[in-house]
């Protein structure tokens, strides 16, 4: 993994998620929602915000970093320019998601969990984007594409 | 509404049409109208479910539709050039879209609207009956209302298939000064997209249904707890959330009733288990989705301690229907003690993937042949995994077997959220075995060890069977294993993950062996 560093918080950062828990703080557990609108900020949830969120709600640290590590569409490293998606569940297994997962990691010269040297995608299995009418599936950051064969998957790629 | 000398052509757009190129094809349709000088009304509707069609174009010519699929951006020339704005005849015509019997042999009755209608256009959602079932509920109190959801036999269309009306006066009867109802939109089994439908092409009736469980068990807060795997269904909810603030129809004076009723999405952030309903509730809560023990049952002590109504999409959805044609319109569809309709979803590998609404009793068979035409590779089918990925596979030998919830527990099956998944005969069941094992592997909460570390062990004994290790003593200790997971552990994840394995044990053995 090439950029396993998440201490990267700037000073700015840490008043922008500051800010944003404060936002949220007086919510009914507002806890998830704030670590989705830091995600939704700056790309990923960094180390640096957990002791912050921490002090804003008034928990343990161990409380804010227990969620993030909880939910899989949470990262605490920041990912690629693209987030790929791809569909591991059981109706895009009957349609041929194996061997497309074998020619994405391929490919993209990665495994899950990690992005290209060149820093343009991070691929993620994602379970069930419900297009299994129309399988394999992907996501590329919020846009869902179907009937992926490997062909469509590297044209795909040229576009994004 | 079109103008007049306008013709209105409608382009889904729903995620599996979008993600066949409909966003292309609508601009295609626009792009060509201004150059041809047409006069055309373009409307985003939502999908019909008919996938395998996708993306659908349809054109209303005097007042009835007529259906073009699929069409892909290179074809709108030449559906221009057909004349398919008086209807004219095209090779992927497909006559007036009712007429197609794919759609015509269902009972559209929750997804009535869904196809039609502009998703987030709430003159089209009343102009099909849409509030009609609220304004019947305000006029009602609570008991009233709960009275005819339970007389119309709803039950849970998540999977569990409790019995709505029974959840609803629990939580009616509970002592609370603040309620909730909350809708489970964490449709995680692969092979369902029911709940997505609902809420990309149908937004209206969820938001409906939840005010009429308000209504009926004096709730005032709604949460929709939606996947972040659907963030189309997360923008539609939330722009017609904000269209039914705007006309009163949710807020502090619902319809002029006097009673509040606000809604709110809240995403997931992609844990399988959140599609539990008390790990839900801890996810809304904020927390990690860790389930928790029952009693208390959400319906005494739910979200943040009080009363909750946790019901699925579809589940939600029918109330409006129901409160508006009365309970006896819904229950005359059914058999036995399942009443209503089914929501079937064809998925996996399928000719003619999709949706199906229809009466209970529908045999699997006539689902995969008559609607589903076969598998889309041609090749015969195999396995069908009903349920969701705790879900047995279900062997050819069982696909006379009719839809109903007792009908399928016979064989330890389950109907689950009416995902069915098809395989045809080029699938490796041990693989299929093993995965049922590693996504409960990934997905456990942990809380318990028969599912924390059972579902862990279940890969490793596969692996070893697999690789021709302690073969026959390995198959026992799986099945002791799934034994311990059954009846050990304290969700149905845990307690259902077994079941995939087991079937694969009892009907396809040959492919749980050695290799």
């Amino acid at each position: 993994m090439s950029n396993k560093s998440s201490g990267n918080g700037s000073a700015a950062s840490e008043a922008l998620i500051r800010e944003i828990a404060t936002r949220h703080a007086s919510l009914p557990g507002p806890l998830l929602l704030i670590l989705h609108a830091i995600q939704d900020e700056l790309g990923f949830v960094p180390n640096d915000a957990v002791p912050v969120v921490a002090e804003v709600l008034n928990v343990s640290r161990a409380e804010v970093h227990g969620v993030i590590s909880f939910y899989h569409l949470l990262r605490d490293t920041p990912p690629g320019r693209h987030t790929l998606y791809l569909c591991r569940a059981e109706a895009c297994q009957a349609m041929g998601a194996r061997t497309l997962e074998r020619h994405a990691k391929e490919k993209l010269g990665v495994d899950y969990h990690e992005t290209t040297e060149d820093g343009r995608f991070s691929l993620e299995p994602i379970f069930c984007l419900g297009n299994c009418a129309c399988s394999p599936a992907i996501m590329i950051d919020d846009f869902v594409y179907g009937r992926v064969t490997p062909e469509r998957f590297d044209a795909l790629l040229e576009v994004t | 509404m079109a103008n007049r000398g306008e013709v209105r052509v409608f382009v889904p757009r729903d995620t599996t049409a979008r993600s066949l190129g409909a966003d292309d094809v609508a601009q295609a349709i626009a792009g060509t109208a201004t150059d041809r000088g047409e006069s055309v009304a373009l409307v985003r509707s939502g999908s019909r479910g008919l996938y395998w069609l996708e993306p659908l174009v349809e054109v209303e010519v005097d007042g009835v539709r007529h259906a073009y699929g699929p069409i892909g951006p290179g074809d709108v020339e030449g559906l221009f050039d057909a004349g398919f704005l008086t209807a004219g005849d095209h090779a992927n015509a497909l006559g007036p879209t009712g007429q197609i019997p794919y759609l015509a042999r269902q009972s559209r009755l929750t997804f009535a609207r869904v196809g039609i209608t502009d998703p987030v256009s709430l003159e089209d959602y009343r102009a099909y009956g849409g509030y009609e079932g609220l304004a019947k509920a305000v006029e009602l109190d609570g008991a009233q209302i709960v009275d005819i959801v339970t007389e119309s036999g709803l039950r849970g269309r998540g999977g569990a298939a409790f019995p709505t009306g029974i959840k609803w006066r629990t939580v009616l009867g509970a002592e609370g000064i603040q309620k909730y109802v909350t809708c489970n939109a964490d449709e995680g089994d692969s092979g369902t997209f029911a709940d997505r439908m609902i809420m990309e092409s149908d937004p209206f009736a969820l938001i409906e249904g939840m005010t009429i469980a308000g209504f009926a068990v004096g709730a005032t807060e709604g949460y929709v707890y939606l996947r972040t795997e659907y963030p189309l269904a997360i923008e539609i909810m939330n722009e017609a959330i904000g269209s039914a603030e705007s006309a009163g129809l949710l807020g502090e004076n619902v319809m002029d009733s006097g009673q509040a009723f606000r809604l709110e999405v809240r995403e997931a952030a992609g844990a399988y288990i959140c599609g539990e309903e008390t790990s839900m509730l801890e996810s809304l809560e904020g927390k990690r989705g860790i389930i928790r023990y029952r009693p208390p049952l959400p319906a005494i002590k739910g979200l943040f301690g009080a009363p909750t109504i946790v019901n699925n999409v579809i589940t939600l959805a029918s109330v409006p229907i129901i409160m508006a044609r009365g309970s006896k319109y819904y229950q005359d569809y059914g058999t036995g003690r399942s009443r209503g309709t089914l929501t079937v979803q064809l998925a996996g590998n399928i000719k003619r993937g999709g949706l199906v609404e229809i009466g209970f009793g529908t045999t699997l068979r006539e689902l995969l042949e008559d609607f589903g035409g076969g598998s889309a590779t041609g090749r015969p089918i195999r396995a069908v995994q009903a349920g969701g990925p705790l879900g047995a596979y279900v062997h050819p030998s069982q696909f006379d077997t009719p839809l109903d919830y007792e009908a399928f527990a016979e064989f330890g099956g389950m109907i689950g959220h009416g995902g069915l998944v098809v395989f045809d005969d080029t699938v490796d069941m041990g693989e299929q075995a093993r995965f049922a094992m590693e996504f409960c592997a990934i997905e456990s909460c942990g809380k318990c060890t028969p599912c924390r570390i059972g579902a862990v062990r279940g890969v490793e004994v596969i692996d070893k069977i697999l690789s021709g290790v302690d073969e026959v003593d390995n198959l026992v200790l799986l099945r002791e294993l799934c034994d311990t997971m059954v009846v050990g552990s304290l969700c149905a994840l845990g307690g259902m993950a077994p079941f995939p394995v087991l079937s694969v044990l009892d009907h396809f053995p040959e492919d749980l062996r050695a290799r």
